[in-house]
């Protein structure tokens, strides 16, 4: 029973423990965006305009390419996950490694599309392109909101290469320990705050 | 070590396992350890710290007021005092002083468990919350901040010149300590609480600490995502706050109030909860109307969120939401009244006796009633205008923050200290000191109120010539209050150089934590105790709970082994 820890004294106890600390930290960082969501709303309704010109200067075809790699990762992980249930030690691996790369291929891109952002001098601040009122504070949102998510990313990417590193040393206790399902919802977590803000940056203002 | 070696401990036929203070003595031992009463303690240390860097500010202020002019120090140094002040008294001790040491300490004691449920998360946060103070405490020192503690925008991001990104950043980062601290508070409270410890059968404290977790949890994000904005605004020039660019200040209020109004209630409410705890123990009666407590609580945390919008009566919101929360915020006064009722009932008929926490926790039920009747005062749209940013509202918060919460944390603090070191404190000097607090606390801040509705508005360094005699008062008071807050310190020092030994349970208290030796090993309880009955169950008519004579467990205690080890 090299897996329970202090201060528990069953397994099974300590393993709701940590997936019912797990979702009352999903639903804190809930909180955390759901704060940035209210405010690009109210902004959103004081410049309707604004925020539809600036909506079609993203990069549809990044943004689209990278909701795919983060949908397949969120795959990728859930596969790691049960087969941790079923005890595949192997597919775990592959699963870990598989989403850890996914990880990386999203910020990458990210990164290529950020350099193009700046180039088009879609950056706030003195230099700022685009002349419509609402503009750049949308633009504002933007680069907080895709940051404080590749700051969640590069703290997922960062937990599930671990993870698997230290699988394949031996050291992990993922046998009837909650730790893979505790890295799973969290990985889930980064893909859900993904699919708002998808079409709230790439989509708005770009129906016609 | 050995019964012989502490005396006063009742001879239980076998030896106790060494006490948590012995277990490792080393610096390391300490700063790396997993246990939530040493970790308690390194709360107890860094927020004594913070307590008084907080109050040497404000003993600065004071001086500075006693005369009209602006003679001591500049306005702006004023200003960069009053931000220091309460930014260091907000969010490094008020916000975290009662869940961080006495939660850590006694909550997984009250419920009967070994520790918390994530021991090394517990210790991560106290690194994260020293991680913040330092951010803040070098920010304040490097120049000082001069927005006041709110950071209200578009000053703090457009016009002020001070270190406003690096205390941002710091009360950010001990906003996680925070979340996780609450998080793990309440994860233990459904995972770690032993056989027969039901819900309906928590130690109030417990509740009020749950109920506080909770708030912590769901609120402090958005304090943080606030602080980020106004991080990004000032190092990127990102324009949201900004009304030439079209950004809205107003809205940096809403957001921080939707925290900052439920942060009174992380302050008050573990406060409420210790002082119920001493209120029933010194009155030896059961509380009263324990159901309507735990809802009074669970209330209080709820409604906390909807009644940001009454600190905005006066920032150009509309009235239709002014109305609103005024209304909201008058009905959050009846849970609030419902647990002074209860404590007037429990004390009703009691077998009162006064020890220096009682009168703390007596202190408490007053100036907190004092602060809650003038809160009313302030949810009413057109008084609250009238003293909106007077030294009204600062009295008004103060008697809720510092007359409730800090007597509440020594209403507790004196009330299981023994529990703590195993040693008692002079009962004497202890009682003067809480009697010294509560004249002191009234005298510097009573006159406040009075000079908030004459008109004398908050944050001015300087002020006409009329509001002397009251100011000189306060000033006075401020005097006693200093006084009090360093008698304690030094009777507590006493204590532990040649206090006489407590025993498991000094007070003849009914809770958990008492059942066990004080200071208490390093796992808590030799055997994990079992729980058949409702909590409080102290009888006045004799004086004595009963536990001692029919407990159910003292057979199975008295036929331990010798040696547990």
């Amino acid at each position: 029973m090299s897996n329970l820890h202090e201060p528990f004294q069953t397994l099974a106890r300590q393993r709701n423990a940590a997936e019912f600390g797990i979702w009352i930290f999903l639903a804190s960082e809930l909180v955390f965006f759901g704060g940035l969501f209210t405010c690009y709303s109210v902004y959103r309704l004081l410049y309707p305009q604004g925020f539809l010109a600036a909506g079609a200067e993203t990069n549809l075809i990044i943004g689209t390419a990278n909701t795919a790699i983060l949908l397949t990762s969120s795959a990728t992980m859930a596969v790691a996950v049960w087969a941790g249930r079923a005890g595949l030690r192997r597919h775990v691996l592959w699963g870990l490694c598989l989403t850890a790369m996914l990880g990386v291929g999203f910020m990458v891109l990210k990164a290529v599309e950020y350099a193009e952002d700046i180039r088009k001098g879609l950056v706030p601040g003195a230099g700022f392109a685009m002349s419509e009122r609402g503009a750049e504070i949308f633009f504002s949102f933007y680069w907080i909101m895709t940051a404080i998510h590749a700051v969640h990313l590069t703290i997922g990417v960062g937990a599930v290469s671990l993870a698997a590193w230290r699988l394949w040393r031996g050291a992990l206790d993922w046998r009837g320990t909650a730790f893979l399902h505790v890295v799973g919802l969290y990985w889930h977590l980064i893909d859900l705050i993904w699919i708002f803000l998808f079409p709230l940056l790439y989509l708005l203002g770009r129906g016609g | 070590m050995t019964d012989a070696a502490r005396p006063g401990t009742p001879d239980r036929g076998y030896s106790l396992p060494p006490s948590y203070l012995n277990a490792g003595t080393t610096l390391k031992s300490w700063l790396l350890t997993t246990d939530h009463k040493r970790i308690g303690l390194l709360y107890l240390a860094s927020i004594t710290v913070f307590f008084m860097i907080g109050g040497i500010a404000a003993a600065v202020m004071r001086t500075e007021l006693m005369t009209p002019a602006g003679d001591l120090v500049s306005a702006d140094t004023y200003n960069r005092l009053f931000t220091l002040h309460g930014v260091i008294m907000v969010w490094f001790f008020l916000i975290p002083a009662v869940p961080t040491t006495l939660g850590n300490f006694v909550l997984p004691l009250a419920i009967g468990a070994r520790d918390v449920a994530f021991p090394r998360l517990n210790l991560f946060s106290w690194y994260l919350n020293i991680a913040g103070g330092s951010l803040a405490l070098s920010a304040l020192l490097l120049g000082g901040v001069d927005t006041g503690w709110t950071f209200y925008t578009p000053y703090s991001t457009l016009y002020s010149n001070s270190y406003v990104t690096l205390a941002a950043a710091g009360v950010f980062v001990a906003g996680f300590s925070s979340i996780a601290t609450g998080l793990n508070f309440i994860v233990t409270v459904h995972t770690q609480r032993t056989e027969g410890m039901g819900w309906m059968r928590l130690p109030l404290f417990v509740w009020s600490i749950y109920a506080t977790s909770i708030i912590l949890v769901l609120a402090t994000p958005a304090l943080a995502i606030v602080l980020a904005m106004i991080v990004g605004e000032r190092v990127f020039d990102l324009g949201l706050f900004d009304p030439r660019r079209g950004g809205d200040p107003i809205l940096f209020q809403h957001i921080f109030w939707f925290y900052s109004h439920p942060a009174v209630y992380i302050m008050i409410l573990p406060g409420m909860g210790v002082v119920t705890e001493v209120l029933t123990c010194f009155s030896r009666r059961k509380v009263f109307g324990y159901e309507a407590m735990v809802f009074a609580i669970l209330g209080i945390a709820i409604f906390g969120f909807f009644v940001w919008g009454h600190h905005m009566f006066v920032s150009g919101q509309s009235t239709f939401a002014s109305l609103i929360f005024s209304l909201l915020s008058f009905v959050i006064a009846v849970p609030s009244a419902i647990k002074v009722f209860n404590w007037s009932a429990t004390l009703y008929g009691g077998h009162i006796t006064f020890e220096a926490s009682m009168l703390y926790a007596l202190g408490f039920v007053g100036l907190f009633t004092m602060g809650g009747l003038t809160g009313l005062f302030l949810a009413s749209i057109p008084i609250d205008v009238h003293v909106t940013d007077t030294y009204f509202i600062v009295a008004h918060f103060h008697y809720i923050m510092v007359g409730g919460m800090v007597s509440a944390f020594f209403a507790g603090l004196h009330f299981w200290w023994p529990k703590i070191t195993g040693r008692m404190y002079s009962e004497g000097f202890a009682r003067a000191a809480a009697l010294l607090m509560f004249v002191g606390f009234n005298v510097t801040f009573f006159p406040q109120f009075i000079l908030g509705f004459m008109g004398m508005p908050r944050r001015y360094w300087s002020y006409p010539p009329e509001f002397q005699i009251l100011n000189l008062m306060s000033s006075f008071g401020a005097m006693i209050l200093t006084l009090a807050y360093a008698l304690p310190m030094i009777y507590f020092a006493l204590s532990l150089w040649r206090g006489r030994m407590a025993g498991d349970n000094p007070w003849r208290a009914t809770g958990l934590e008492w059942a066990t030796a004080s200071p208490p090993p390093r796992e808590n309880f030799v055997q994990r105790p079992v729980v058949d009955r409702a909590p409080y169950d102290y009888h006045p008519a004799h004086g004595e709970p009963t536990e001692r004579e029919d407990d159910p467990d003292r057979e199975k205690r008295d036929d331990r082994p010798e040696d547990p080890a």
